[in-house]
């Protein structure tokens, strides 16, 4: 597939995915919004796992912060500035993983997932033991956000549309950012990081910075998504901390091709298609989930690796022209 | 030879030691390295040789010992530390980012000289000025044919000319080159011994190789080491003639064609 | 606090770490010794709760069900071994999470399946269904103390396997370098089957003798699997004894965190993590 399918491909299924809301059925516009914010969660994801090599398991911790942010910084009664609340989430979001990234990216490997899961535990219990958010049962958003600017709302996000469509726009604000900013320096160096460590510290690269400032910025990006999460939904609850949550975010990164942004959106709606369409034919969709899971990784080995080499090239090809 | 006269010391190791447990891989090895020299580590196999260049490019801490680079003391200074101040180091095993093309490796070793992690918006292969001096390294480790190939396809010789070109491109005053000719034809390998005279000009080059015919070509000083300890150092000429090393190492296991 | 409050915190602190420790020393063993990493270890202590609380309801007696569970155990960590882990030697890290969460999802929707989403409790075995009086209102549960002394004579067991036998050695030599024990010509498939197996065994058997106190709920499991993950985090990667100094680390800090800072009681155990890593991120006994 050359650089011209590709995008006239994705250009088609953008298209497709905004014309959504035209079918008028409140369902399909929340479980396809539902989607795209868990793409974008996934994305920032891949910027960690598929670019840096670095396997976070907690990356629910950084979401679930930022939901919890809207519904704590809005006030009980009427609406939030969106122009307050979502720099203010996205923030305290990226503030937490620069401060988890001082300890977890200390270690390596088997390490690095342990503990970046252990973080994301500690996170959940603060939410899930303390008043802070309404304990275990979590809290609501009683108003969304508003996006009155001087006087003047140019969107509602009280509508469903509208909500989609800020939604959808700030996916591909997401998907454009993280294109570019692996093309930078700062992006190149992640590459090869992940590649080989080892030779870009021999190259004089300090690269625990480059892993903290990956880790802060998709800390920052999950937080996002999670600003949309809690603001499409009204309510939040610790279960966003879960470390279901993390591992159902990495199963879209995978499912959808390590290293590959396009590739993870799809990742994201054939996780959740998969999730509706197993829950429909049985309550028992967990199951399925899991034998699908353990045959993919036993009878397609290298299968999952096979994808990002494939990629690599491919980038590759357009790089050298 | 082409030493310069007002020489000028670039590395100075004193009498670094390392310990693994309780097996002692080098005990008060002492090296100097000029500009304008290519210096050789020679020994058989397990003589401590990548252990010690390992600590001059500061992958392995010293248990003992001090190191200079042009009369600042860099011991306790991290890898990714010597690298800025002047030290590139090639590997044993090649080790280059195989997915890039040769000019993505190179230019990637010369964007460490002006990192600014914080710009995330500028593209990568817009910065002139590293494209340009990546060009400039790869022409001078001899691979100007093969900018736009994806490493990885590259010769095995070819790799270890990339390699050269990465160090060159991180403005290296002094290169550590892990036995740069090992698995070269003897074509590829007379490509690279002239690759390393010519660059000896304005850098040091410290060398671990074993392969004799080259070793003795572009020498200006050999240090002799055997189990771990310094036997020998001097020019050939001195090495050639020391009984000790004779009897050591080369009389066992390889004997002189030169 | 009084004296006998504190005693009684300090038993209790011991007898859950004792039980962790029975958990983390087969997941650090499994992570030293075969380089996996298995998210679906805390499953097996979820297992061993659910087949005390199945046996015991058949038999009448938990220790008919632990004598009846272990070998049930031993068994289908022998069979997971050898048709899944196996495969998962070579593989990277990343495939190892996602067969071991895969795993998981389907161990907890069997557990639905075939015993539901009930929370069950277990009876204490009637011999053991005594407290001993420490002060004139105080007293402390036999059963908690019967705990506790299994736990540590099966690491004493575990320090004899490890330090004296041939397998011991094998797994001495297996945590340091695969593969000159391979070049020893060990059969080290058998090793791994075995050492797998016993790691099953310890957690389920973990899950057996908690199943009175704890009681038996879904995803009990993924509780114990965190601790366990901070327990191998600060005691480091294939240590036992590192894990067995962790789990009473965590033990102590947990018990003693729910008494003194209620609040905080669930994040406790997670700063303690974050200090040893600050400190030595490569855990506080690296191997041994």
């Amino acid at each position: 597939m050359n650089a011209q399918t590709s995008f006239i491909l994705k250009l088609v299924a953008l298209a497709v995915i905004a014309c959504v809301p035209l079918s008028g059925e409140s369902f399909y516009i929340e479980l396809v919004g539902k989607v795209l914010v868990m793409a974008i969660f996934a994305m920032s994801l891949d910027l960690l796992v598929g670019f840096t090599g670095l396997v976070s398991f907690g990356h629910a911790a950084y979401f679930g912060i930022a939901a919890y942010a809207v519904a704590i910084l809005s006030p009980q009664y009427e609406a939030a500035s969106l122009w307050y609340v979502l720099p203010a989430s996205i923030g305290l979001a990226a503030l937490a993983a620069f401060v988890i990234g001082l300890f977890v990216l200390r270690t390596k490997g088997i390490y690095f997932i342990m503990v970046t899961l252990a973080f994301a535990q500690m996170a959940y219990f603060i939410f899930h033991d303390t008043p802070l958010g309404g304990g275990s049962d979590g809290t609501y958003l009683n108003n969304k956000p508003s996006s009155a600017i001087f006087g003047w709302e140019p969107f509602d996000l009280n509508n469903e549309i509208h909500m989609f469509y800020f939604i959808l726009v700030t996916l591909i604000v997401v998907y454009l950012f993280l294109a570019r900013v692996l093309q930078s320096p700062f992006g190149r160096v992640l590459v090869g990081i992940k590649s080989n460590e080892h030779r870009m510290q021999s190259l004089g690269y300090f690269t625990f910075r480059y892993k903290l400032g990956a880790f802060t910025l998709a800390g920052g990006l999950g937080g996002l998504a999670g600003f949309l999460y809690a603001t499409l939904f009204g309510f939040v609850t610790p279960e966003l901390l879960s470390w279901h949550e993390s591992g159902n975010v990495l199963l879209m990164v995978i499912l959808g091709g390590m290293g590959n942004l396009a590739g993870v959106i799809a990742g994201a709606f054939a996780f959740e298609l998969m999730r509706e369409v197993f829950a429909d034919i049985t309550k028992y969709w967990q199951l399925l989930m899991g034998g699908v899971i353990v045959a993919v990784v036993l009878f397609l080995p290298g299968g999952l690796a096979g994808i990002p080499g494939r990629i690599k090239r491919a980038m590759h090809g357009g790089e050298s022209k | 030879m082409s030493q310069t006269n007002n020489k000028e010391v670039l590395l100075q190791a004193d009498k670094l030691t390392r310990r693994f447990g309780g097996l002692v891989a080098n005990q008060d090895i002492s090296v100097t390295l000029e500009r304008g020299m290519i210096h050789v580590l020679l020994g058989p196999n397990g003589a401590g040789k990548s252990t010690c260049i390992n600590m001059l490019s500061g992958d392995l801490p010293p248990s003992e010992g001090k190191i200079h680079f042009m009369g600042e003391d860099i011991t306790r200074l991290t890898a990714a530390q010597r690298s800025q101040v002047g030290i590139g180091r090639s590997y044993q095993r090649t080790n280059i980012f195989p997915q890039f093309s040769v000019l993505e490796n190179v230019r990637l070793a010369a964007q460490s000289r002006r990192q600014d992690p914080w710009r995330i918006f500028s593209k990568a292969m817009e910065a002139k000025w590293a494209l340009e001096k990546a060009r400039a390294c790869i022409d001078e480790a001899g691979l100007g044919k093969r900018v736009d190939w994806v490493s990885g396809v590259l010769s095995h010789g070819e790799q270890r000319q990339l390699e050269v070109a990465m160090v060159l491109a991180t403005d290296a005053q002094v290169l550590l080159l892990d036995e740069p000719l090992a698995g070269m034809g003897s074509e590829e390998s007379a490509s690279m011994v002239e690759v390393l005279k010519r660059l000896r000009q304005t850098r040091g080059i410290l060398l671990v190789e074993h392969d004799m015919d080259a070793v003795f070509a572009v020498a200006d000083m050999i240090t002799v080491m055997v189990n771990g300890q310094l036997l020998e150092c001097g020019p050939p000429a001195q090495i050639k003639a020391s009984v000790a090393v004779q009897q050591a190492y080369l009389g066992t296991e390889e004997s002189f064609h030169v | 606090m009084d004296f006998a409050s504190f005693l009684i915190q300090t038993l209790n602190s011991l007898q859950y770490g004792l039980l962790l420790f029975l958990v983390a020393s087969g997941l650090t063993l499994v992570f030293g010794i075969m380089g996996i990493i298995n998210l679906a270890h805390g499953s097996f202590y979820m297992i061993g709760a659910y087949l005390a609380f199945v046996l015991t309801s058949a038999t009448g007696s938990l220790m008919l069900a632990i004598a009846l569970g272990i070998p049930l155990a031993l068994v289908f960590g022998a069979f997971l071994e050898w048709a899944l882990f196996a495969h998962l030697y070579k593989r990277d890290h990343l495939e190892q999470v996602l067969l071991t969460y895969g795993l998981i999802l389907i161990f907890e929707q069997l557990r639905s399946l075939l015993v539901g989403d009930d929370v069950h409790g277990v009876a204490i075995p009637a011999f053991l269904d005594a407290s001993i009086q420490l002060t004139e209102v105080m007293s402390y549960p036999v059963y908690r103390l019967a705990i506790s002394v299994v736990c540590i004579v099966l690491a004493v067991a575990l320090y004899f396997v490890i330090q004296r036998t041939r397998l011991g050695m094998m797994i001495r030599a297996g945590n340091d370098d695969r593969s000159m024990v391979e070049s020893l010509g060990i059969n080290i498939n058998m090793v791994y089957r075995i050492v797998f197996a016993l790691g099953v065994a310890m957690a389920a058997l973990a899950g057996m003798l908690a199943s009175p106190i704890s009681s038996v709920f879904p995803n009990m499991g993924s509780q114990v699997l965190i601790i366990s993950f901070v327990i191998v985090v600060i005691g480091g990667i294939g240590s036992v004894w590192g894990a067995l100094v962790a789990a009473l680390i965590v033990g102590f800090a947990d018990t003693f965190g729910k008494v003194l800072v209620p609040e905080l009681s669930g994040i406790v155990v997670y700063v303690v993590m974050a200090v040893v890593l600050l400190w030595r991120p490569e855990g506080i006994l690296k191997k041994g």
